[in-house]
């Protein structure tokens, strides 16, 4: 609760600071607007040939464009801006700030820095999902929604342990940042099922670098497609990898001497 | 020293640059392998669905398209307008004003240094997709020969282009829309999201007045041997046009950039 209560402190710290750069909103709506006409561009051509994609049909598509939005949205509103601070104040001593505060230093760390404006993205997922899910309607029961749910949950979980962890590289590392570039790129791939990837790509975008977690198991779930096996398993990477990402983090810290100090 | 004694000079900077930082410049080629390649894997699909073959392309057809773009859209990419806005508004566009020679040089080798070096990483990954996905293509030997001239001719047209976009700094500071703008665009429009003829009627047609075309797919479909020497030819003079009037456009908005453009401090 006392949590919930400082992500919502910082949060409201964000909206002050961009408040006072409006105009970027202007921007930013602009050019999330032009990733929505690319993405759906894209879609647009390919069914323009065929009326199922791999097994998918369109509105399946729409709807895993909305996860990939949603997710995407929610990495680029807080959990890029924070990381990309950890590393900057790792690098300069300035992390010292955060672990004198009487909470807990990863909490903190990870709901620090809101870009509020990138959440324009969370928006356009959350309309893109509506869309679909009225295409998708007359097969959606309430089991595969509770199922989108938590595979969704699991996916935010995973991806968050995921950049929390190369994030912490940075405690041995100097430059991690570049490390993150890569699942920024590979993150494109999400936007189409994981199902049309030949194996070892498949393999890749499961294990190594984890988008499909993000997009397509989610969505799988929804469309009733994902074996509730699968469900579980990806419930209990996300503990492994939340518990993997805790004790890093906290050799890490044990790495950490402050700057000034 | 003259041109040529400016560029070896400059070629040997910046290649000792990016052999310290080789990791970031390696990183940085990531994303232009993924998206191709997702691009690939999906037309490969819909042909496979389709019968096996989409319009002239087969999904082997598509395989070498698509590893093949990859190595042209690397070739001729720059990266001058993401850079431009951050040389004016912190003033170091002063140091380069001094020098007796235009900046575009400097950049120019800039990019062809960074590209050589890249690429000894590039053509073993385009040559893995190719096989992994298997390539079908048997372009003629003069196609193979005229591929170098066209390739040439696309960089020179991308690079001036983008450079004159990259002065819209000049006059705003919020460059990043209309870059992103301009992105979206090269990415319908020269061929990069599927093969041009398979766009949909209106895409295509405004593909067709757009030059983007002539910088990508152009010299992808012609190494690939689907263009007859006739189509060859007037690509050629197509590059060639657009060449000239991006040459005039990029001295005429220097002039009036330069006059515009203010260093504080310095």
């Amino acid at each position: 609760m006392r949590y919930l209560r400082l992500a919502a402190v910082y949060l409201r710290l964000g909206v002050f600071n961009e408040l006072e750069y409006r105009g970027n909103l202007v921007v930013q709506v602009f050019q999330s607007l032009l990733g929505l006409g690319t993405a759906l561009g894209g879609l647009a051509v390919v069914f323009s040939y065929t009326d199922n994609l791999g097994g998918w049909a369109p509105a399946e598509l729409l709807g895993l464009l909305g996860v990939y939005f949603v997710v995407g949205g929610v990495i680029n509103l807080v959990i890029q801006p924070s990381m990309q601070r950890l590393m900057e104040d790792v690098r300069e001593g300035t992390l010292d700030f955060s672990l004198i505060k009487p909470a807990d230093a990863q909490f903190l760390v990870s709901v620090r820095q809101f870009q509020l404006w990138r959440g324009v993205d969370l928006l356009i997922g959350l309309g893109l999902l509506g869309i679909a899910l009225r295409d998708l309607g007359a097969t959606l029961g309430p089991a595969s929604a509770l199922a989108f749910l938590v595979a969704l949950a699991a996916g935010g979980v995973i991806v968050y342990s995921f950049w929390m962890m190369l994030s912490t590289l940075t405690f041995w590392v100097v430059r991690a940042e570049n490390i993150l570039v890569i699942f920024q790129s590979l993150y494109q791939a999400g936007r189409w099922p994981l199902s049309i990837y030949p194996s070892w790509l498949r393999y890749g975008l499961t294990f190594v670098v984890p988008v499909a977690f993000a997009t397509s198991v989610p969505m799988e779930a929804l469309s009733g497609r994902l074996s509730p096996a699968a469900l579980a398993g990806a419930v209990v990477l996300a503990a492994l990898l939340l518990w993997l990402c805790r004790r890093f983090w906290l050799r890490g810290l044990k790495h950490y001497s402050g700057a000034s100090a | 020293m003259g041109l040529l004694g400016l560029y070896q000079a400059q070629f040997r900077t910046t290649a000792a640059t990016h052999l310290q930082y080789r990791v970031e410049s390696l990183i940085w080629l990531f994303g232009g392998i993924v998206e191709p390649t997702v691009y690939l894997v999906v037309w490969s699909t819909v042909a496979e669905s389709s019968g096996g073959r989409l319009g002239t392309y087969t999904s082997g057809g598509f395989a070498a398209y698509f590893a093949v773009m990859m190595l042209v859209e690397h070739l001729t990419f720059s990266w001058i307008m993401h850079e431009y806005e951050y040389r004016v508004r912190m003033g170091r566009l002063s140091f380069v004003l001094l020098r007796p020679v235009h900046p575009i040089h400097a950049d120019i080798v800039d990019n062809l240094t960074y590209k050589l070096m890249s690429l000894i990483f590039l053509l073993p990954v385009a040559a893995f997709l190719m096989w992994a996905f298997h390539a079908e293509f048997a372009p003629p030997l003069w196609a193979v020969l005229a591929f170098v001239p066209a390739l040439a001719l696309a960089f020179l047209l991308r690079f001036l282009m983008e450079w004159t976009l990259a002065m819209a700094a000049f006059w705003t500071t919020r460059v990043s829309a209309l870059n992103q703008t301009y992105y979206v665009a090269v990415l319908f429009f020269s061929g990069q999201i599927a093969p041009l003829s398979l766009l949909p009627g209106p895409l295509a047609d405004i593909a067709s007045v757009l030059p983007f075309r002539w910088f990508v797919s152009f010299p992808v479909e012609l190494v690939l041997g689907r263009l007859t020497p006739a189509e060859t030819a007037a690509g050629y003079l197509a590059q060639a046009a657009w060449l000239a009037a991006a040459l005039v456009l990029v001295r005429r908005v220097w002039r009036a950039g330069v006059k515009r453009y203010t260093a504080v401090g310095g």
